[in-house]
């Protein structure tokens, strides 16, 4: 009988704490869901719907929207676009000598991995550029850029006899603003080398050397197989800085001269809000392809993510 | 240690060691010191074309200019109303959603996870038609409350990723342990968690706040006047104004990189352990 009432009062109350086990998850989560979803996810669909239609932006008296839908009209006028092209031109430019942040920020990180007095002040001055506005970033640079006084300037006038307005020069502006963006993200791509060089196992390392492996040999078959994970981490934070590159190009050019310095990024922008009024139709068209170009690199960073997971 | 300690080596590689680390980073820096010294240069040296020489006085008026001549006090002013509302508001929601996603083993729990860290990563340009249509639907454009809603939403995706990681590696005999004593699920995230946060917590929030103040594209996109600019859009607008100006450029470009530079000194473990998460296995 004592057992019986026992085991009654027991079933209730387990499921009681079942209950709340299974709702309180979504309890924690629902007020960031709920903003994650009305300003990041509901936005992307919005977008991509939107590039299906032609509209300024505006809603009549009563309202309603007043965009006419244009099938793929929007994407078909891209594909003959000369600025467009162009965009897309100098995003593969970015993604390509973006990459030069790694050897770069790997050597800095080997550089600054000593262990001598005061070696801790000299990295985190080394770091500076990234922790600074992509903004002064772009002054510092449009500085040290100018024509007449700037000191690239002078530097060039020096070598070649004839001084180089790299910002004003079609063919070069956007290698110019590349190398600024390079700046912090060097800063970066070594701060997460130096993290990782601190815990390459030390023993690999001794064991390595008694084999009589040292220099390049050292750091290709034994470090870099180590920094792996710094290397993932890398090569992400850069692909990702290289095509959300909007802040220098507006800063240093407005994607001038002559639009040749345009990213998609910029690009969108300047179609959507600029000057050149507001088709923002046309405007999500461009960053659809943008999200598409960059899915490809986030789908991968999912799946290693998914992989490590289910190996745990 | 890789590579080998320069203790090791010979006197003279020491030396020649020792020097190079100064000399390097002043060819890194370079291009900010030329800036950092020419905020101080008296206008009417760069008149003459003195650029590089000996400055002919330290300049403090540039500073004393740009603060009592333009409103860029008022832009760090609006920098910090939506910078400090972000940090909090993104660190509260990614510590509840962090919790969920690390604690609680529900089905869509690696879904909703990879979608947080997913949208964390997709290209504003996506975002900006709808985000900016909302926030005018809502009366919110041109405030710093509109401003910050946004960022508290993107940012609560890469916090969450944070924090759902940093919460996974506490012991979960804890939890289990609470569990069997009957000890309900929003007391233990916040009296057995929570006090255990504290370092993600300030990592997270040095980050945010840097990110956040060093905003420009939702900045000119959410934002219009001097009411409530933040002070990278401010200074984009300054620099229109002060065509070749460059003492004045400089000297607001100093001061727009002073906050986050200070926070980084202040709080540098913090800030380089969140950011190199996940750099080590």
């Amino acid at each position: 009988m004592a057992a019986d009432m026992t085991a009654a009062s027991a079933a209730p109350r387990r499921a009681r704490k079942w209950n709340q086990r299974s709702i309180a998850p979504w309890l924690f989560l629902a007020p960031g869901l709920f903003m994650f979803t009305v300003y990041v996810l509901w936005p992307i669909v919005q977008s991509i719907t939107l590039s299906f239609y032609d509209w300024n932006g505006l809603y009549n008296k009563d309202g309603q929207f007043t965009g006419t839908f244009v099938g793929m009209g929007n994407y078909a006028e891209l594909m003959s676009d000369p600025a467009f092209e162009t965009s897309l031109w100098n995003n593969l430019k970015w993604l390509v000598l973006y990459m030069a942040a790694l050897p770069i920020g790997l050597f800095i990180a080997i550089f600054l991995n000593q262990t001598v007095r005061g070696i801790r002040i000299y990295k985190s001055l080394f770091f500076f550029p990234f922790v600074i506005s992509q903004v002064v970033v772009g002054l510092i640079f449009a500085w040290f850029y100018a024509p007449n006084f700037g000191l690239f300037y002078l530097l060039t006038e020096k070598l070649t006899g004839q001084g180089t307005a790299i910002l004003a020069d079609p063919d070069l502006v956007t290698y110019g603003i590349i190398a600024a963006g390079l700046w912090p993200q060097i800063a970066y791509v070594m701060i997460l080398y130096l993290t990782g060089l601190n815990n390459v196992a030390p023993d690999q390392i001794e064991a390595a050397r008694l084999d009589g492996a040292k220099g390049w040999r050292m750091l290709w078959f034994v470090v870099l197989p180590q920094l792996r994970p710094a290397t993932f981490i890398a090569v992400i934070v850069t692909v990702i800085g290289a095509l959300r590159s909007f802040d220098l190009v507006s800063i240093m050019t407005n994607g001038g001269p002559f639009g040749s310095s345009r990213v998609l990024s910029y690009y969108m922008f300047e179609m959507a809000l600029g000057e050149y009024g507001y088709r923002m139709g046309f405007g999500a068209a461009i960053a659809v392809v943008l999200f598409a170009i960059m899915m490809v690199f986030i789908s991968g960073f999912i799946w290693k993510m998914w992989r490590d997971e289910t190996e745990r | 240690m890789f590579p080998r300690p320069i203790q090791q080596s010979g006197q003279a590689a020491q030396w020649l060691y020792t020097i190079a680390l100064p000399v390097a980073l002043i060819i890194w820096l370079f291009p900010l010191l030329g800036v950092a010294l020419t905020s101080l240069r008296p206008a009417s040296d760069l008149a003459q074309g003195n650029y590089f020489g000996m400055p002919s006085g330290i300049a403090w008026e540039n500073y004393a200019y740009i603060f009592t001549k333009t409103p860029i006090g008022q832009y760090m002013v609006n920098s910090l109303w939506v910078t400090i509302p972000t940090v909090v508001g993104a660190v509260s929601l990614s510590l509840m959603t962090g919790f969920a996603l690390a604690v609680y083993g529900f089905r869509g729990n690696i879904l909703v996870f990879f979608m947080f860290v997913a949208g964390n990563f997709v290209p504003f340009q996506i975002l900006m038609v709808p985000v900016r249509d909302m926030t005018l639907q809502l009366g919110m454009y041109d405030t710093w409350y509109g401003l910050a809603l946004f960022h508290i939403a993107f940012q609560t995706g890469f916090c969450t990723l944070f924090m759902r990681n940093f919460i996974k590696a506490l012991p979960y005999e804890l939890i289990e342990a609470a569990r069997v004593e009957g000890v309900a699920e929003w007391r233990i995230f916040w009296f057995i968690v929570l006090p255990l946060m504290r370092p993600a917590i300030a990592a997270l929030s040095v980050l945010v706040f840097t990110f956040i103040w060093n905003d420009f594209f939702w900045a000119t996109v959410l934002t219009q006047g001097v009411d409530s600019q933040p002070i990278t859009a401010g200074l984009s607008s300054l620099n229109g104004q002060w065509i070749a100006q460059w003492h004045l450029v400089s000297a607001g470009s100093i001061l727009a990189a002073l906050p986050p530079v200070l926070m980084f000194f202040l709080m540098q473990k913090h800030f380089i352990a969140g950011l190199t998460l996940g750099a080590v296995k």
